[in-house]
């Protein structure tokens, strides 16, 4: 099928992209544990006292806090709101589906920037400024498209009538929504939930708009922190953020499989 | 006759409910990306034509009539095309080994690219300074090597650039056509091979056309993240390599311009549903 030649430049490929893509996150962990305050690689010595310091570190906490708040609610907000909208797509009974499917993950293709401004716009025509309130808004656009497109895949592949089946054996409407499709889905919900978090955890171009003074979501405080006085601090922080996503993928890995992930990621 | 008997499957005003409910189901995530997407965009289309004095286009004739912004222009397409193009030839040889890998060595590979695409992006960015400044690790390693006497510059100009947002877009691009690679039959390519047709011939009229969807959906993504990327010429570049995401945040953070950033914001947004427009359009063609 593939010449010996075509299949050792595909290997070698794969295996150096596999590289590339690894090696700013060794990094950031070897910085992390630098004896000295510039980033000295290769290590001289080890040493964890910048992990200590990330809690010192100007605005950390409250950050931290107002990131996760957001990202929480406006995932479970988009999961309530994206799966419902994703049923009725998939039952086909909706005037217009297709077309209403590609507004709802529209949002992914449009540039994170042009949408924070504007928010900005529309949320000043109409006097709406609270800050922590416009920042969850505007995140239900971050977070609502990677939940419709994975529940919209997921509830693709979901036979509807298992609903029919259960409802004849004496099940009400809720419970079998509840004790048939939910469990079903489990693999989509928690591939939907994970992304939609991360994408809203990160946000830096729709937020830095809507932040103030007071209150700055985390990406705005790490980009600050570089930008004033890049120090292994921040490396400490950035290897705690990716050791906790390591232990999400991980352990999703072991509830649905990668492999299933990036089926449903296109 | 058991058949008369049943109820029809469906009566009529059990569809009008069904329509109904359908509706109902749809309402609240209509309402976020009408009120908080569509409108919002239409409203800054307003304000980029729009000032005190009426309807205006001057916003639009210093963009696109000024050599500095067609400059700017030019750079965010320039970052869109390099980083696309560099992730294309990468990532689709990359995508073949990736589909036939099999077990432990398949779970590492997809490792490789999913946490990577975990990690925030200013994280990453990051990471790219402290390898590419002038004492860092790359520098380090071409002088060990001996392929280079003294350290090069390389943070802050376009490689450095390029290499960064290449770096942090690749899985957009492998992901998508990874996912058509490895649901390509193998018998096509035997059934050519089988008819007489060359290596080459089989690659480009089998192959190609089949994996097609994946590498339309993997450009689009990627050229339409990378012509838009603030975070990443912020930090790897700076101020000599203005996109148009840097001026809008210039725009509103700095200068206090909203209609001319509001006009570039407009811009960089045709150039996205161009690119959306033309992926669709090329996806939907019959082959």
């Amino acid at each position: 099928m593939m010449t010996r030649t075509a299949i050792i430049v595909c290997w070698v490929m794969a295996i150096g992209l596999a590289l590339f893509l690894v090696v700013p996150l060794l990094v950031i962990a070897a910085a992390s544990f630098s004896p000295t305050p510039v980033f000295d690689l290769p290590l001289t010595g080890a040493s964890t006292r910048w992990y200590g310091r990330i809690a010192r570190l100007d605005g950390f906490w409250p950050s931290l806090l107002l990131s996760l708040q957001i990202a929480l609610f406006s995932t479970a907000i988009s999961l309530v709101c994206g799966t419902l909208a994703a049923i009725a797509i998939a039952r086909g009974k909706l005037p217009g589906a297709g077309i209403f499917a590609t507004a709802l993950v529209s949002p992914l293709m449009m540039p994170g920037l042009v949408l924070g401004i504007a928010l900005l716009q529309g949320f000043r025509a109409v006097g709406f400024t609270a800050p922590w309130a416009t920042l969850l808004v505007a995140h239900l656009v971050i977070t609502l498209p990677y939940v419709a497109r994975t529940m919209i895949a997921g509830l693709a592949r979901f036979d509807f009538t298992l609903i029919e089946a259960a409802r004849t054996l004496g099940c009400t409407y809720p419970g079998s929504v509840l004790r048939v499709m939910v469990p079903a889905l489990a693999p989509s919900f928690l591939i939907a939930g994970i992304f939609s978090f991360l994408a809203s955890f990160d946000n830096y171009p729709v937020s830095i708009f809507l932040a103030d003074v007071r209150t700055k979501t985390l990406p705005i405080r790490m980009l600050q922190y570089i930008e004033e006085a890049p120090d292994p601090t921040l490396a400490a922080l950035s290897t705690l953020i990716l050791a906790g996503t390591v232990i999400l993928l991980v352990v999703s890995d072991r509830v649905v499989g990668l492999h299933r992930m990036a089926g449903t990621s296109d | 006759m058991t058949e008369a008997a049943l109820p029809a499957p469906v009566s009529a005003p059990a569809v009008d409910r069904e329509r109904l409910a359908a509706v109902g189901f749809v309402l609240p995530s209509f309402v976020i990306i009408a009120g908080v997407f569509a409108l919002p965009l239409v409203l800054l289309l307003g304000v980029s034509i729009v000032d005190a004095n009426g309807l205006t286009f001057a916003h639009y004739k210093r963009l696109l009539g000024t050599p500095y912004y067609l400059g700017v222009i030019w750079n965010s397409l320039r970052l869109g095309l390099l980083t696309t193009l560099i992730a294309f030839l990468i990532s689709y040889p990359a995508a073949f080994a990736l589909a036939r890998a099999r077990g432990p060595l398949r779970s590492v590979l997809l490792a490789t690219l999913f946490l990577p695409l975990a990690a925030s992006v200013i994280v990453k960015a990051f990471a790219w300074t402290i390898l590419l400044r002038s004492d860092g690790i790359v520098n380090e390693t071409l002088m060990a090597l001996g392929i280079i006497e003294d350290p090069i510059r390389m943070i802050f100009t376009e490689t450095a650039l390029i290499v960064g947002a290449v770096n942090i877009f690749l899985p957009f691009m492998i992901l998508p056509i990874y996912a058509i690679v490895a649901q390509l039959d193998p018998r096509y390519a035997e059934a050519a091979s089988t008819l007489g047709a060359s290596p080459v011939v089989t690659f480009f009229r089998v192959i190609l056309p089949l994996t097609l969807p994946g590498i339309i959906a993997g450009v689009a993504l990627v050229f339409s993240l990378s012509v838009s990327a603030y975070v990443v010429p912020t930090l790897l570049i700076g101020e000599k390599y203005p996109t148009l995401a840097t001026t809008i945040a210039k725009a509103y953070l700095l200068a206090r311009e909203p209609g001319f950033g509001a006009a570039a914001g407009v811009v960089l947004l045709a150039i996205a549903i161009a690119i959306v427009a033309l992926s669709a359009r090329l996806s939907r063609e019959p082959k």
